[in-house]
């Protein structure tokens, strides 16, 4: 394990005083698991958080599967929430969350709405224990396409109506708040509310493909502002994964944990059973084991020295000394490692503008970090997202292009 | 302290604090010196600092923040009441109310139920 974090003298968890604090210390169990079950995407979103596309050859077995399951019920692993890569694409994925529900493990899944049709829809309407979210990055084909891909849109609002219509109760819209939709948070409430469904929205971070468009795509500093003003009047009704804690730093605290919950509360699970210490963090760097290793799942998460390393609370660096640390705690670590901002000092997206003067401060030949693990399509994909400039697939026949092309008309 | 701080999506971000909670009009206020018990579907998971509680039916998940709060949850079926249960939980005669309104709380999340057998 490389040493990437800051050195903290380990201290003794304190008895009673705030849930916060305790939470710092982390849990016997995590409290909120997100678990990839694949790798393999129909879309290739451009800002893809774990570079899915294609399915690895090493992804666990309907039947290691179903151990992680078992050993998440023993130690009470009360839901998890099921990503991907495009989870619904896994031949065993209803038979998995069948199992899951049956030993007492809810799931809450995320999805581009590929394979809900009607017939899933109502299968998911008649499931105790199952919740749903569709992924959409624009309230408007327009903008959602140009990022997550021509045709996405349509898909989504087609599994939203599939949902609405089989009586689906409180099935989620998920959005990832960018430059190009922050404008939109009211439309998107709108088009939630249209279906019965509750709005979702989280942080874009620079993980995975996300690293290559996060400059042009995280909010600006004033989308920030209203943002947080948007939050502030709208929370009560939307949910954000406590995942912008780092706008409490303009303020007053906005509700939820505002707590980097990485080791701590939270993890991952990867499609080929690594665990990391977040789903934003898939880099070497963060990786404390694998479930397929003796001990399983529960050894990692206790027993591994990176999440020992989590489990201190930060007492050094920059942020420590600023008014404001102990509402933003320092921001989101995977947005720091992967904008090459060191851990102990402020958030890339700092509210008070540290994190600006940070980026600008980087040593101008300072590579930031690349994860090594990466399953984008290699290929063309239909309907591949815009943002990046049309893809440039040269013609295999010039007629391909013009059937007059080449041709002499005079 | 003895208290809770209610969680209801941690994962989603509303976390009520445990004086925000409302109480619906038609809800009667929580009577200690009736039987009560911790609910069918919920399930205890032992942290250092206490214990998570998650409600299988509201999907609630909840904190105890002391290890004795957890012994008198745990306790409160076997005992007619909350004081009796407080007093074979060796819980100060002080801290009682601090009590109650921990498990007024709880029983506002329906994480405790009323028994209907003394």
């Amino acid at each position: 394990m490389t040493a990437v974090l800051p050195p903290r003298a380990p201290a003794q968890r304190p008895t009673g005083g705030k849930l916060i604090d305790q939470f710092e210390y982390g849990l016997d169990a995590p409290i909120c698991l997100t678990w990839e079950l694949t790798y393999a995407c129909n879309l290739a979103c451009a800002h893809c958080l774990s570079s899915s596309g294609r399915r690895d050859p090493r992804e666990l077995s309907t039947a290691e599967a179903e151990g992680v399951i078992d050993e998440l019920q023993r130690m009470q692993v009360f839901y998890v929430n099921v990503g991907g890569g495009e989870p619904t694409v896994r031949p065993d994925f209803w038979h998995l969350l069948d199992y899951a529900i049956g030993h007492d493990v809810g799931v809450k899944f995320s999805t581009n709405g590929v394979k809900l049709n009607k017939q899933r829809a109502a299968q998911l309407a008649r499931t105790d224990y199952v919740d749903v979210q569709i992924s959409l990055d624009g309230a408007t084909a327009a903008v959602n396409d140009r990022v997550r891909g021509t045709g996405s849109y349509a898909t989504a609002i087609t599994a939203l109506e599939n949902l609405a219509e089989a009586g689906m109760n409180d099935f989620k819209v998920s959005v990832v708040v960018t430059r190009e939709n922050a404008g939109q948070l009211d439309a998107f409430k709108e088009l939630t509310d249209s279906f019965g469904a509750q709005l979702r929205i989280t942080r874009l971070r620079p993980s995975g493909r996300g690293a290559d468009v996060w400059d042009e795509l995280h909010p600006t500093m004033a989308q920030q502002k209203d943002l947080y003003q948007w939050l502030l009047a709208n929370g009560d009704g939307v949910l954000t994964g406590d995942s912008f804690f780092h706008l409490s730093a303009f303020g007053e605290a906005l509700p939820g944990l505002n707590l980097c919950g990485a080791g701590r509360v939270v993890c991952l699970i990867d499609p080929v059973g690594d665990v990391y210490a977040c789903p934003f963090a898939i880099h070497e760097n963060f990786l404390a084991g694998n479930v397929r290793s003796p001990g399983g799942f529960q050894t990692v998460w206790q027993q591994s020295e990176l999440f020992a390393d989590l489990r201190n609370p930060q007492t050094g660096g920059a942020c420590t000394k600023c008014q404001h640390f102990d509402s933003c705690r320092g921001g989101c670590m995977a947005a720091k490692f992967f904008t090459g901002l060191p851990l102990d000092g402020p958030d890339p997206e700092c509210v008070q503008g540290y994190g600006e003067t940070a980026l600008a401060a980087r040593d101008l030949e300072l590579i930031t970090p690349k994860s090594h693990i990466d399953h984008s399509h290699k290929g063309p994909v239909r309907g591949q997202p815009t943002l990046l400039g049309m893809p440039s697939i040269p013609p295999a026949k010039i007629c391909d292009e013009s059937p007059l092309a080449g041709m002499d008309l005079r | 302290m003895a208290d809770t701080a209610l969680v209801t999506d941690p994962a989603a971000g509303t976390t009520p604090a445990a004086g925000e909670v409302t109480i619906p009009a038609d809800e009667l206020p929580f009577d200690p010196s009736l039987p009560w018990q911790k609910s069918a579907s919920v399930a205890l998971r032992p942290e250092p600092f206490g214990a998570l509680v998650y409600h299988f039916g509201n999907r609630k998940l909840s904190f105890l923040k002391s290890q004795p709060l957890v012994a008198v949850v745990k306790a409160l079926g076997d005992h007619p009441d909350v004081p009796s249960t407080l007093r074979a939980c060796d819980v100060p005669e002080a801290q009682h109310p601090a009590y109650v309104t921990a498990l007024a709380t709880l029983s506002r999340s329906q994480m405790i139920e009323k028994r209907s057998t003394p």
